[in-house]
């Protein structure tokens, strides 16, 4: 077992009552690339915040290049060899980035050839962080981790929300330092990432070690199995396309779109969008980082107003002053960040009556009866675990998702905007929001799906259209827009015989 | 047999009025708990002291945790209330010594006062974009030197009718007039407003202001009726001030900080969204309790200050040590 560098066994970690992990192992060979795999609340997280000294364990046994290891801190943690780059860039926003590195004791030089590699060559070293696109901080995390040649570099969830020219540099820099002395932990609900890059996987379920894979052809299955356990086995859904049976049926083309835009121009990158969404349609976008989607999706749920160009609801201009007027137009958005839609401190009730404060009658009684009914059917429909419903925050991820959606489904929404609605969600609550989506746009919605990840659009829309410099470049059929079509497409190339 | 039916009906009854009224808030229950056995021992200390006499003291207090309260949980934080109660105590006072056959419109038109004073600082934290502890800082020295415009040295009058309205007890002891008028009015504005549009707005916007406003919650409109409702609060504890002392005071006393340091007693949290109004008057209570203790016990003034914020710091402490054990089983 010498030959290990980093190896964790028994752990054991309780948060009151609730056992984050009651038996979880993980063992790291030098120089390899190991996934760390499980759906949302199988101890992930938990794992790693003990590893990288931010939480201590309640029992457990751990070693670092066979010695006995104890962190406390995790400045104790680096100084061991343990670095973490988290989802949320560990980076104070109103220093430079200058000063953030001087925080941790990082040798410029060192930052800067790794963010060479990692594909952003000139960085003002002056700027302030929080004037920094996010993807940019997420590179300048791992950049800062990368400089002090750690040996043993946890990535949480490194690739969510970069752009995809970003996350291929990130997967070959990563890819790079296989064989070397050091080791990367990759943490990823992308299964094709994890399967072009690690070595071995490690699965947790329900805060339990179940299982060791090597990383193969056909391993993918096998990791989804363990990750779903054993209830769940037969015919999953998720690894099988399923936008080309829905291909547009639903859609009727006769009518005037449900929602349209033409010649949109609004903020520093949307330049010049027109789009037709159909009543049981689910129309997918694909763009890169910073193209106009979002101020796309400010404009049509009513945050932003635009400089030029109309929105048209069922065929008729209006003009959304405040998002009240587009949720009084049917028109809703669900952002994939779940801490902007909903109140964390308040209660499942609350989350879900919300929204119906933009109904004509704005300050008075509400009827509480019909509230409990709306708020009980809601619940019931999207079978919410509410277990823990007296705090929204208390939900898990893919539970706090559903109540963004919930919110809307009674109150006869007839267009749903989704932003990323899948990101950082386990794999067994994406198959429902899959289904959720495709639901709705049978009963007659008409959905926008913003995606970051390119496989949602043969999953769950009829069609779809990239984004590129606040133009729309592309348009096709689900069934044509597979991942390297979308990709050439985000990136501004010309599609393959296909009009831009 | 049905008796023993109706009794344990009168109970489970008396339950869900209980559970009712604190909305499952244990914090709530424990800080009723640890004020009866304040009462009991202070009882012990000197048995001919009555809740009336601390009702009336904390009455304008009172009702300023209450303002406080409301603003705190719409996310912002109004440092001008004692200000303002200062102002509308002096108003009150010159215009009941000057007019005291008019007594119920000037009654109103304090009141009025009072949430034109709230909307002009919502307006003033809305439009500027200032931060609420700014603009309210600021607040407080204008309306501290409007409150001596008004009145330069301590002086006016008051009216029988409102100092009967508050002083005494309905029957029992454990009723002080003072007490019900306050639970009254409070109960009167803040149960429709709980279960109203508005309510929930003003939980939504001091719990998440993007998700409120992506919600369709007006938060301007919002921010500016919260505030509001503070002047109103506050323009009631001028009114108790003057009906319990009879005349008008321009340098207002230390409202403002027994105002914050009931709501922290009261479970409502400074970052907004969370809390209820019953805590915060527990809390008011609490303090007058303590503050009657140290002295009937013979603490010099000194040290029963200190006291008093050690009691605050501990209880405060132990409340969320409790709450957070609750929420893990």
């Amino acid at each position: 077992m010498t030959d290990l560098l980093l190896e964790a066994s028994g752990v054991v970690k309780h948060y009151g009552a609730v056992a984050a992990l009651s038996d979880a192992s993980l063992a790291i060979r030098p120089g390899e690339v190991h996934a760390l795999m499980g759906a949302n609340g199988a101890g992930k997280s938990t794992l790693v915040k003990i590893l990288t000294g931010a939480v201590r364990a309640d029992g457990g046994a751990f070693t670092l290049h066979g010695r006995q290891l104890a962190v406390h801190s995790p400045a104790e943690a680096r100084r061991s060899g343990l670095v973490c780059v988290y989802q949320e860039p560990a980076i104070v926003p109103d220093l430079t980035v200058a000063e953030n590195l001087a925080l941790t004791g990082t040798p410029v030089d060192a930052f800067r050839t790794q963010m060479a590699d990692l594909g952003i060559g000139s960085l003002d070293l002056g700027a302030t962080a929080r004037n920094l696109p996010l993807a940019t901080l997420r590179i300048i995390d791992l950049a800062r981790a990368l400089a002090i040649e750690p040996d043993v570099l946890l990535l949480d969830e490194m690739t969510a929300a970069l752009p995809a020219d970003l996350t291929a540099r990130v997967l070959e820099v990563i890819s790079s330092r296989r064989g070397g002395t050091g080791s990367v932990i990759f943490i990823s609900h992308r299964m094709l990432e994890v399967a072009g890059l690690c070595d071995r996987a490690t699965v947790l379920r329900d805060g339990r070690t179940v299982g060791v894979v090597e990383v193969a052809a056909g391993a993918e299955e096998q990791i989804v199995a363990l990750m779903l356990g054993p209830a769940a086995e037969d015919g999953d859904p998720a690894l099988t396309p399923a936008g080309a049976q829905h291909g547009g049926a639903a859609a009727d083309t006769d009518a005037a779109p449900r929602l349209a835009t033409r010649n949109l121009k609004a903020g520093r990158n949307l330049e010049d969008v027109t789009l037709d969404l159909r009543a049981g349609e689910v129309l997918g976008i694909v763009a890169l980082e910073g193209q106009g989607q979002d101020e796309l999706f400010d404009v049509l749920s009513g945050q932003l107003r635009p400089e030029t160009g109309e929105i048209m609801v069922d065929g008729a201009a209006v003009a959304f002053r405040h998002p009240a007027d587009a949720i009084r137009a049917g028109v809703v958005l669900v952002p994939g960040d779940r801490s902007t839609a909903l109140l964390m401190q308040r209660s499942v009730r609350e989350n879900i009556g919300l929204p119906a404060i933009a109904s004509p009658r704005r300050w008075g009684l509400m009827n509480m009866g019909s509230e409990r009914r709306r708020v009980r059917a809601a619940i019931d429909r999207l079978q919410i675990d509410t277990r823990a419903q007296a705090e929204a925050r208390r939900l898990s991820g893919g539970n706090q998702q559903k109540v963004t959606i919930a919110r809307w489904l009674e109150s006869g929404v007839a267009t749903f905007l989704f932003y990323d609605p899948t990101r950082g969600i386990d794999i067994r609550t994406k198959i429902e929001i899959y289904q959720l989506v495709r639901d709705l746009a049978a009963a007659g919605a008409a959905v926008l799906l913003l995606t970051s990840e390119l496989d949602e659009i043969q999953r769950a829309c009829d069609r779809a259209i990239v984004i590129f410099g606040g133009r729309v470049v592309g348009e096709m059929p689900a069934a044509a827009a597979d991942a390297p079509t979308l990709l050439r497409a985000a990136h501004g190339l010309q599609p393959a015989g296909g009009t831009a | 047999m049905t008796e023993r039916v109706q009794r344990r009906l009168d109970t489970t009854a008396a339950r869900g009025l209980i559970a009712r009224a604190t909305r499952g808030d244990a914090w709530t229950v424990g800080l009723i708990v640890i004020f009866a056995a304040l009462l009991v021992f202070t009882k012990l200390l000197r048995s001919s002291y009555g809740l009336d006499a601390l009702a009336i003291g904390a009455l304008p207090v009172a009702f300023a945790a209450v303002g406080q309260a409301i603003v705190v949980i719409s996310g912002g934080i109004d440092l001008s209330i004692g200000s303002v109660i200062a102002l509308t105590n002096v108003i009150a006072a010159v215009l009941l010594m000057n007019a005291p056959e008019l007594s119920v419109p000037i009654v109103l038109l304090v009141l009025l006062i009072g949430v034109l004073i709230g909307v002009v600082n919502g307006v003033l934290v809305v439009v500027s974009r200032v931060p609420d502890i700014v603009v309210t800082l600021s607040m407080l020295f204008v309306w501290a030197g409007a409150a001596l415009l008004v009145l330069g040295t301590p002086g006016g009058g008051s009216v029988d009718w409102l100092r009967t309205l508050i002083t005494g007890t309905l029957g029992i002891e454990l009723l002080p007039r003072a007490l019900v008028v306050l639970l009254v009015i409070v109960g009167l504005v803040w149960i429709p407003l709980r279960r109203s549009r508005l309510g929930l707005s003003i939980y939504a916007v001091g719990s998440n202001q993007l998700a409120a406003f992506r919600s369709g919650v007006n938060v301007a409109r919002t921010k500016v009726v919260a505030y509001a409702l503070a002047g109103f609060f506050a323009a009631l504890g001028g009114l108790a001030l003057t009906a319990s002392t009879g005349i008008g005071t321009p340098i207002p006393g230390p409202y403002l900080l027994l105002s914050v340091a009931a709501i922290v007693l009261g479970g409502v949290s400074l970052a907004g969204g969370r809390g209820g109004l019953l805590g915060p008057i527990v809390g008011i209570y609490i303090l007058g309790l303590i503050r009657a203790d140290m002295t009937f016990l013979g603490v010099q003034p000194a040290y029963s200050t200190v006291l008093q914020g050690v009691i605050m710091v501990v209880v405060v402490m132990v409340g969320a040590y409790l709450t957070l054990r609750r929420a893990a089983t």
